[in-house]
């Protein structure tokens, strides 16, 4: 399914995904837009953070997975790229907060480095730049040899983004960032996010779907079959799926008649 | 608000992914460590090749038939084995109580307070002591205990207890002047002695073992128990202990089975290496195989040192290996599966 | 009924009562451990003949030399002796025991693990005077013909390199056990933050998982050390009876093990002066091993309150 105004950053064609022999996703065919933040909804267990997860590779840690059809990353195919290349180009933000027990500065100055750059000075400005876009620098620029584990929560996630941000990723992956932070918290998070669209793809999986109504552009509703596997209902733009949905599935869920 | 606080002042930085020089290295480091697991392992197959090749020729009956002897073609370690068997024997009867008696009391009984730590923190200090150091417990404790049965003790010449004329002094009687109730005090460097020492050394194992096999249980188990009205006591002795009972036993045989092979605290206590008699009683000395072991190592003669020794450690290991085999098989048949 | 309610009442409280005197029978044992130690220890130290601070200061150990005098009691050349054979043997056992940690957690597959894992166990159930026998037998003759045939040094029979190389491949089950908890316990996302940034997995080790794990593994090294010292019967059998201040493991030492064991060996009377300074050596033994037990639990205790 080609997307008419923006080009395809992520192109997804016949996947299916399976844990050893149960299947957790079935023939999703879906296009991700380039530069736009696509939000991907459903009810528990229906394998949104799976298809997540699908892009980076990080299902391939572990042993029991088996995928068939094929998933792209501009024009290549991401079982072609070496997962270490393909990780660096899709960067990943967890649901809860994952800060090594490092300094703030080792925390994100770590991907640069396995990536390459020793140099100080320039890891300085990758990390204040990180830090920058990230809206994280003003409260920890008076000291960055802290440890990321003394931050709080919503200041621990957007360590998170930093350190993701400092590889410098074409597309940025969340796994529901902002459910284990408070409100005030969360807002700054959504902010970000909006600001990040302009330089990144992004793919947000959220359980909030007033989050993904007035946070995201593009909307993807999966659910789960009676034999648990997951597929994809309906997608489009963020408004019509909200004000218009084609399938009454899409309404139900919307109107919180289920999941 | 926040677009303003975004700068972007660096240009965009050539990241050099030298991928395959990166999963280079990382085989290299795979390389490494697979070297250091199977270096143990390798180390392992050469020690029992080595002993095999050098003992299997002396692997005879007379091992077992035999006592030590200044000729090698006739020496065995009769009395050694049977040394090791009654040793054993005993320890297990007398850890078995107390080790799962303090593990039932620290699992069912103990509340959490400070006592309870400490007698946590004790037990597991305890388990890393030294072997040696239980030989020398055991010498002092059980072997001489403390001098009280010498001449000039407090205890004699308070009570002017009837002791013995050798410089040794000791008191021997009929405990309720019934003949197969003689006891000896001290205990001196008698199977008993060794037997209460050996105990000591494995009974912070045993707890600890026990321990985790009484925490195995249900707790559901216990609560329909006590919901039937039955008492603490009826409940553990009725419900908890059989069910963990599997465990418990082999916790116990897998302790057994490093006493075996103790050497340390038995020579400290007292353990003789020439016993040319079996033993038959409790206050006999004694000795056991890897002292034998060690005796046989330590002579001059090649027949000895290296091969009586090897074939003595070969019967050792077969031992040790049977006694490993029941305690697998007794929590595999035993054990159930919750 | 009533005198049966009464008869269970006293009949749970005897049996408590049994129960805890069990478990206050291993606070028992502690307090024989020290008495008993410390008692002879002490009366060794009031001798006339021995000093204590010659004992642990003094560089000569000869008990049985004929001129009975504390210089001939300085304990260090034992100390020496014990230290230098744990410490070849930990630097011999921690790197292929973390080594072999590492391959299992990380990089093993669930039934290669299941293989691999008991068979190192075994390692730690063959008796120390098994492995005695193979240090004498099969390592000091190797030991010998590498340095005194290839490279012309001199090797004496009796040395403190043989008894480590034995001791390590003792105690690297022990480490890679500790090592292997340590390694688990760190966080499942911790590793997934690393991959995701695009690191391989050596990297990921070695950035991230074992920096985390590190005071585990700290505490693993000096529980290897701890267990080395206390080790007698293989040091021993392959390490010698000289005692003597050296850094040299070609040559024959004497650890404070092998010394009580060789006392022991001799009819020395219980109050004679060989015969208590078993005691001293023993009590000194003991608070050392004692000491690093401690450091290496209190270590272990705040690595877990990090990740639990």
């Amino acid at each position: 399914m080609e997307h008419n105004k923006f080009a395809t950053k992520i192109g997804v064609q016949e996947f299916n995904f399976y844990y050893g022999n149960f299947q957790a996703l079935r023939d999703v065919n879906i296009s991700i837009p380039e530069n736009q933040i696509t939000s991907i909804i459903g009810p528990s267990g229906c394998g949104k953070s799976t298809f997540l997860r699908s892009f980076n590779r990080m299902n391939d840690l572990i042993p029991t997975v088996k995928t068939t059809g094929k998933i792209t990353l501009d024009q290549y195919d991401i079982k072609e790229l070496d997962p270490v290349e393909l990780r660096k180009i899709i960067g990943m933000v967890f649901q809860r907060p994952n800060p090594f027990p490092k300094s703030i500065f080792d925390n994100i100055a770590f991907g640069p480095r396995v990536h390459g750059i020793n140099n100080k000075q320039v890891l300085s400005d990758i990390v204040e730049k990180s830090l920058r876009q990230a809206a994280l620098w003003d409260e920890v620029k008076d000291d960055l040899n802290k440890s990321g584990l003394a931050l709080s929560g919503g200041q621990q996630q957007r360590l998170c983004i930093a350190r993701a941000l400092a590889v410098e990723p074409e597309v940025i992956l969340m796994d529901e960032p902002a459910s284990a932070l408070d409100p005030v918290a969360t807002l700054k998070i959504e902010d970000l996010i909006q600001q990040l669209k302009e330089k990144y793809t992004i793919v947000i999986v959220t359980h909030n779907m007033q989050q993904a109504a007035r946070a995201s552009d593009f909307t993807l509703f999966f659910n789960m079959a009676e034999d648990r596997a997951g597929y994809l209902v309906e997608s489009g733009d963020t408004i019509k799926i909200f004000t218009n949905p084609k399938e009454e599935l899409t309404e139900q869920y919307i109107s919180g008649r289920f999941g | 608000m926040i677009a303003k606080e975004i700068e972007i002042k660096t240009e965009s930085v050539e990241m050099n992914t030298d991928i395959k020089h990166r999963k280079r290295i990382g085989k290299l480091f795979l390389i490494l460590i697979i070297i250091a697991t199977l270096i143990g392992l390798v180390m392992l197959t050469v020690l029992l090749v080595d002993i095999a090749v050098k003992g299997a020729d002396w692997l005879s009956p007379q091992l077992f038939t035999n006592y030590h002897s200044r000729k090698p073609e006739k020496a065995g370690m009769k009395s050694a084995i049977v040394g090791s068997i009654i040793v054993m024997g005993l320890t297990g009867l007398f850890s078995f109580p107390i080790g799962v008696g303090a593990a039932l009391y620290l699992e069912e009984y103990a509340e959490k307070n400070l006592l309870t730590r400490f007698i946590n923190i004790n037990i597991n200090n305890l388990a890393g002591v030294p072997s040696i150091v239980y030989g020398m417990l055991g010498l002092v404790v059980f072997g001489r205990m403390f001098g009280a049965f010498s001449a000039d003790s407090w205890l004699v010449t308070t009570f002017n207890l009837p002791i013995g004329e050798t410089a040794l002094g000791g008191l021997e009687f009929d405990l309720f002047g019934l003949s197969f109730l003689h006891l000896k005090f001290p205990f001196g460097r008698s199977l008993l002695a060794g037997a209460l020492t050996m105990t000591l050394l494995i009974l912070p194992v045993v707890i600890i073992s026990s321990r985790e096999a009484i925490r195995a249980v249900p707790n559901s188990i216990r609560l329909a128990s006590y919901g039937l009205g039955a008492t603490k006591w009826q409940t553990i002795s009725r419900q908890v202990l059989p069910i963990a009972m599997p465990g418990i036993l082999t916790g116990i045989i897998l302790a057994l089975s490093r006493a075996i092979g103790e050497t340390a605290p038995l020579i400290i206590m007292g353990a003789f290496t020439y016993v040319p008699f079996l033993p038959e009683s409790v206050w006999d000395q004694f000795t056991v195989m890897p002292i034998q072991i060690y005796n046989w190592i330590t002579l001059p003669q090649e027949d000895y040192r290296i091969h009586l020794a090897a074939a003595g450690i070969l019967v050792l290991l077969a031992v040790l290996l049977s006694f490993n085999a029941i305690a697998v098989f007794v929590r595999k048949k035993l054990e159930i599966k919750w | 009924m009533k005198t049966r309610k009464r008869t269970r009442f006293y009949s749970e409280k005897f049996i408590s009562a049994i129960l805890f005197a069990c478990g206050i029978f291993s606070v028992l044992i502690t307090i024989g451990i020290i008495f008993s130690l410390f008692s002879e220890a002490v009366q060794f130290f009031l001798r006339p003949e021995v000093s204590l601070l010659k004992f642990f200061t003094g560089t000569t150990w000869r008990p049985l030399a004929s001129k009975v005098s504390p210089d001939n009691f300085g304990v260090l050349p034992l100390i020496t002796g014990t230290v230098m054979i744990a410490l070849i043997s930990a630097s011999i056992a921690v790197p292929l025991g973390l080594g072999s940690a590492i391959f299992l957690s990380e990089y093993a597959s669930e039934r290669l693990r299941s293989v691999l894992k008991p068979l190192t166990e075994i390692l730690a159930g063959i008796p120390s005077v098994v492995y005695g026998y193979f240090a004498i037998s099969f390592i000091t003759p190797l030991i010998q013909t590498i340095f005194e045939t290839w490279l012309g040094i001199d090797v004496s029979f009796f040395n403190a390199l043989s008894a480590s190389i034995v001791l390590a491949v003792m105690i690297i089950p022990t480490v890679a056990s500790i090592s292997e908890d340590a390694i688990r316990s760190v966080p499942q996302s911790l590793r997934a933050g690393a991959y995701s940034l695009g690191a391989t997995r050596f990297e990921v080790i070695t950035k991230v998982i074992l920096p985390a794990a590190l005071s585990g593994i700290l505490a693993a090294f000096i529980l290897a050390i701890s267990r080395a010292v206390g080790e007698t019967m293989a040091v021993t059998i392959a390490a010698g009876a000289t005692p003597r201040v050296t850094f040299n493991p070609l040559e024959s030492v004497q650890t404070m093990t092998a010394f009580i064991v060789q006392v022991s060996f001799g009819d020395a009377p219980s109050g004679s002066i060989n015969g208590q300074s078993i005691f001293a050596v023993g009590a000194t033994l003991f608070l050392m091993t004692f000491i690093m037990n401690v450091i290496s639990d209190l270590i272990m205790n705040k690595f877990r309150e990090v990740y639990e």
